[in-house]
Parts: C-alpha cells; structure tokens; sequence
C-alpha cells in the first residue's frame, strides 16, 4: 500500500475542472513533483492533499487513512507555500514553534525541536529575528523548518522557490533535497520549472489541463515523453509531422526525407503521426557517430548560448533546431548554407496526440 | 529634453533642465507650505506664546496653572471620558463591521454599501448630525413619539440626547464609520495564506485569530481607536449644537472662553487649547508608533 493515495480525485469549480480524475500512489520517503504549466491544476492537487480544497469527488489516502474530508489542521501535513506566509508578528523561534506551542508540547521540548531546525536550515544565530530582518531565501528556510517542526506525515511544497532569484534558487533545491533525503520524508513538490523538477524528484508528474500527462522518473520523462505536450514541456524539442511509410520497420517520411525510429510502431501506413527530436541528439552530418537518420536543409541563423550553440534549420516546410558543444575550435554553419544533419533511430520519439488519463 | 547634466570642453558641469525641473517640482508644493504656515504654523505659534501671556501681554503661567483648576479641569476630564467612550465601542462595533463586510463572506454589493455609507457617515458631523439626531431622537423627534405611540417614554426611562450618553451616541454615528474605513486595508492586509499555515500547523480558527490575526491587527487597532479618541475630543460643532453648551466639555469651555459669552480670557482659552494640542500630539505619536510597527511587519 502507498503512503500517498489519490484515487479519481476530481475538483470542479462552478463549470471549470481543475482537476480530472487524477490517480497517484506515492511511495514513503518518496520525492514527487507536479510539474505544468500555471493552471493546470498541480496546486489544485496539492492543496486538496492539504485539506484547503475538498475533492469534488474521489478519495485521498495518507498512510492508509481516508482523509478526503479531514480538516487541514487534523491532517498533520506539513505546507510550505510560495510567499513564505510566515506570521510577521513572531520570530523565527517563534514561527518554527507553532505548530508545538498550538499542540500544547512541553517548553523544552519545543525548545530543543526548535534548536534541532534552526541547525537543519543553517540558521541558528536567527532565532530572534523577524521575518521582515530576513533575506526572501532565509524567510524560506524558516518555512520550511516551521513545516517541518511538527514532523508531518507529508511535506507539501507548493513553488517554494519562484519568489527567489536563480542562484538562491539553485542553492536552496538542493538544501531541500538534501533535508528531504537526511529526513527521509514523503515530499510533494509543485512547480513550473522543469529544471526544478528533474533536478529534485525521484518522480515526476506532468499535468496539463487537469490532467495526468506523464508520470515517470526525470530520465523517462526526459527521454521518452509520451505525449506532445510533455514533449514541448520538458526540455527544447523539435517536433516534426510525418507519414508512416512502413510501421513494421519503422520507416517515415518528413517532408520528402525518409527517417527510421528505431522500433516499429502500431500506425497504418499512410497516416500522420507527431515525432519529436531532441536538440542534442541531432549532429551535423561527419561531425558525430550516429549516421543511421539524415535530414537535409537549409540553416537559418545560429544562436550562441555559453556552453551550447544552436542552429536552426529549415527543412522544407518545418524548422528543427540541433545543439553543439561549444568550443573555441567550433566552425559555425553559416546562415542559407545547405547541410545534411545526423540522429540515431532511438533519437526519433513517436508522439500520442492527446493524454489520455494516466494510472501511476 | 534630456535630464542629465552636460559636460563642457573645460570639464565643468552645468545641469539647467535639472535645475527647471526641481524648481518647477517645489513651484507645485510651495501653497501647502504657505497654507500650513499660515494657517496652522503661524497660529499655533500665536497660541503657544498668548498661553503665557496675561490680558496686557506680560509672562504669566497662571493660565497653564489655571488649567487644573475648576471648571477646567472636570472638562479635561468630561471630554477624555466622551472620547475614550466613544472610541472603544465605535472602535469594537466599527471593527467587527469591517470584519463582516470583508472577511464576513457577504455579497460584495453589502460591502461597496457599506463603505459609500462610511465615508459619508465618518464626515457628516456638527449642527446638521445634532440636527439629524434632534429631529429623530429628540424629546419631539420622529422615534421618539414612535415609541410614545406605543406607550414607552424614552425620555421617562433614562434615555436623554442631549446629556453624556446622548451625546456618545451621536459621536458614535462617525467614530464607528471611520474605525470601519481605517480597518478595512488593515483586514484586508491578513493573507489568506497565514490562515492556511496556521491551520496547516494544527490551529483551528480561534487559534490562528488568538496568535496570529489578532496580535497582527492589534497595532492597527490600537492606533485607529487612538485616532477616534482624537476625533471625539476635538469635536465642538456637534456638542455644543446638542447641548447648546450644557455639557462642559473642554472645546465648548474653550469656544466660551474665546467668544466671551460667559468668561472671557482668551489667554486661558488659548492654554486650554495648548492643552488640547498636547494631548493631540501625544495621540499621534501613539497612532504614528503603532503604525509603524504595522507597516513593519507587513512589509
């Protein structure tokens, strides 16, 4: 049995849904994300979890008790919110002992719990402090001990770090990971940042439209996105319409050029099917091992981006970008120059067009 | 036209536009300061200095003295009383109002009412309120002959407009609406997201209010009360329309002092005034402190 059930849970508000039968079994100590675009329903799913919304139909499990009517307050999970929402009239101290001053827990041992997180999040010198004496990344550490400090069943994050800037950003996610791991606590995260996502989870859950898209470990859904939405979400991908020549052997057709994907698929010859093409994947022709798949066409301009430098090619009809390590060494095509460019078989993802409800 | 300065062949720097600029940006405040310095400056400079002064102009602090004496000071006192009165229940009612027409989960059409009617309410004071409340309250007014209708006096069971508790109830027609206008950004300065951490901690909702809302709001709450205070003790117009001077309160001695009905010495009249400013002033630094300390933690 899962930590974390969620069972057809739906959520409707007035004639929109927010979220549509979502089904999610979370391991315990495991480390998920829900990761889509704003509106697709992932803070939804969280704060019903939470107890701050109440399914519309369907059922919520935490340990094994139904808790899809329980009130917020007798769920003993713990929230971190995006604004922080620390209580600007306590101190740090003061903000991380709530939960146990509300419990009604013995002085000392709030004391020394509260000592206890002040060194998890590095900040012991602050226990005085306001919220409004501290940086927005040191107000975050603080919501995460306050939520932390009760010893929750679950811990909710819900965007902690997109009121952050970048590098606070980077530095504060792996402090999170690295508390979650130390803890080992169940943790569902919510974000728009697919880097986020990948870097942190041990999986991840793509929504769109209220919807289950994909749910996979950061390599599968990285590598092998089911649907096109996941596809265009995660990462920069290029995603071409072709007409499936021969499905047993994998052949298709892009504009006029024959490609293979590297196993055969289940569509009738002559119909159109979405595939998609990582960046990185692709080379240009002699410059890489993969020889198997060319495509010819005609390069539009060359973006330089620090460490990589993309080339965006028109095809005939379509424009596909590949990715090259930069190096000082590196000769750049130049813009209308006719090239042929290379990619494995495996490098072809054929693509659903639609998600349809997924059970992880 | 550019704003910066510009830099001759010889280095030096002239920055004309910059200098049109500032003037015409102090050309725009200089009739507040002439109004503030003629018309509040000038004059407290004057009362300041008269309150020493005797009737032939020489030093004297017989009229600060003179405040502690009898009449004065039981209107000292009388007009503290009405005051703090009125802003402790204009503050309760007014704040709980605020609370139900902002966190109350009324229809929205209630509140922009309610709010319209405040600021009406919070201005409409002096001889039209008196009048107002004389026409409906009064020994001949409209409730007043209602309840006679039904065989109940008012005026045989207690109830008098025209003495302390009258005249309170009248303060309180504008102490509540300004204690609901004030508190109003204030609750809607509470996020929604304290409430839900809170909850999330475990507290219920008597918890989160008793913790987390309330101590928020206090200096707010505080402050506004500190504001009405001020409210009700430097009103004259209102008390002496109702009570044509039968209540002695300090602003109605004042107004006796300076016209010369009854007393005149308008040096006492002016150090009664010093000490209405005084304790003015020490309400407003109360309100300016306790909002600074708002401001703070929102911020």
């Amino acid at each position: 049995m899962a930590f974390v059930e969620l069972h057809q849970v739906q959520k409707n508000f007035a004639t929109a849904t927010a979220v549509e039968n979502f089904n999610l079994d979370v391991e315990r100590g495991e480390f998920v994300s829900f990761l889509g675009p704003s509106g697709c329903g992932k803070t939804t799913t969280l704060r019903m979890i939470a107890g701050f919304e109440v399914p519309s139909s369907g059922t919520i499990r935490l340990n094994g008790a139904d808790v899809t009517n329980l009130p917020p307050n007798k769920r003993n999970v713990g929230m971190v919110f995006q604004s922080y929402a620390l209580f600007p009239n306590m101190t740090v101290a003061e903000n991380i002992a709530f939960g146990m001053t509300v419990a009604r827990k013995p002085k000392e041992e709030i004391t020394k719990r509260v000592d206890e997180m002040l060194r998890l999040i590095h900040l012991p010198q602050l226990g005085n402090r306001y919220p409004y004496q501290l940086s927005g990344g040191q107000q975050q550490r603080v919501a995460l001990a306050r939520a932390l400090a009760i010893q929750p069943q679950v811990l909710l994050l819900d965007e902690p770090l997109s009121a952050l800037d970048a590098k606070i950003r980077v530095s504060l996610r792996q402090e999170i990971r690295a508390i979650q791991r130390t803890l080992g606590i169940t943790t569902i995260y919510v974000t728009h940042d697919q880097e986020e996502a990948m870097s942190l989870s041990d999986r991840i859950v793509v929504m769109s439209n209220g919807r289950m898209e994909q749910v996979g470990t950061p390599f599968e859904i990285y590598n092998f996105p089911k649907t096109q939405f996941v596809a265009s979400f995660v990462g920069t991908l290029n995603q071409l319409q072709a007409r499936v020549s021969d499905a047993a052997s994998g052949k298709l057709d892009v504009e006029g050029q024959t490609i293979y994907a590297a196993k055969p698929f289940e569509k009738m010859t002559g119909e159109t099917v979405a595939i998609a093409l990582r960046p990185e994947m692709i080379d240009l022709d002699g410059s890489g091992e993969s020889e198997e798949n060319h495509l010819q066409g005609t390069v539009e301009d060359t973006t330089f981006l620090g460490s990589i430098v993309r080339t965006r090619v028109r095809l005939r009809d379509s424009i596909i970008s590949f990715d090259t390590f930069n190096n000082p060494n590196l000769t750049l095509p130049r813009a209308s120059e006719k090239i042929t460019m290379s990619f494995p078989r495996d490098a072809v993802l054929i693509l659903e067009q639609n998600a349809a409800p997924v059970q992880a | 036209m550019a704003q910066t300065a510009v830099v001759t062949k010889s280095g030096a720097a002239f920055t004309l536009p910059r200098v049109r600029t500032i003037f015409i940006t102090w050309l725009g405040v200089i009739p507040f300061f002439a109004f503030a310095f003629l018309f509040l400056l000038l004059p407290s400079s004057s009362l300041f200095i008269e309150s020493f002064q005797d009737t032939q102009g020489n030093f004297t602090l017989a009229n600060i003295v003179g405040l502690f004496d009898e009449p004065i000071r039981s209107g000292y006192i009388a007009s503290i009383e009405i005051s703090a009165f009125t802003a402790l229940v204009g503050g309760i009612f007014g704040f709980l109002l605020a609370y139900a027409v902002t966190l109350g989960g009324l229809p929205k059409w209630v509140r922009s009412s309610y709010v319209t009617f405040s600021g009406v309410a919070s201005n409409f004071a002096g001889v039209p309120l008196a009048f107002a409340f004389v026409a409906v309250l009064g020994r001949t007014g409209a409730i007043t002959a209602l309840f006679k209708n039904v065989g109940i006096n008012l005026y045989d069971i207690g109830f008098n407009l025209y003495d302390f508790w009258g005249l309170s109830l009248v303060y309180l027609f504008f102490q509540f609406p300004l204690m609901l206008l004030i508190m109003i950004p204030s609750l809607e300065g509470l996020k929604p997201e304290w409430r839900e951490a809170a909850a999330n901690l475990g507290a219920t909702q008597f918890e989160y209010w008793r913790r987390v809302a309330f101590p928020i709001l206090l200096p707010s709450l505080l402050g506004t009360m500190i504001l009405l205070f001020g409210n009700a003790f430097g009103a004259y117009a209102t008390a002496f329309a109702l009570t044509g001077g039968r209540l002695n309160l300090v602003t109605i001695q004042i107004g006796a002092q300076i016209r010369g009905d009854v007393l005149h010495n308008p040096n006492l009249g002016f150090a009664m005034a010093l000490g209405m400013v005084f304790i003015m002033f020490v309400c407003i630094i109360g309100y300016t402190l306790l909002q600074r300390q708002t401001e703070r933690w929102l911020r």
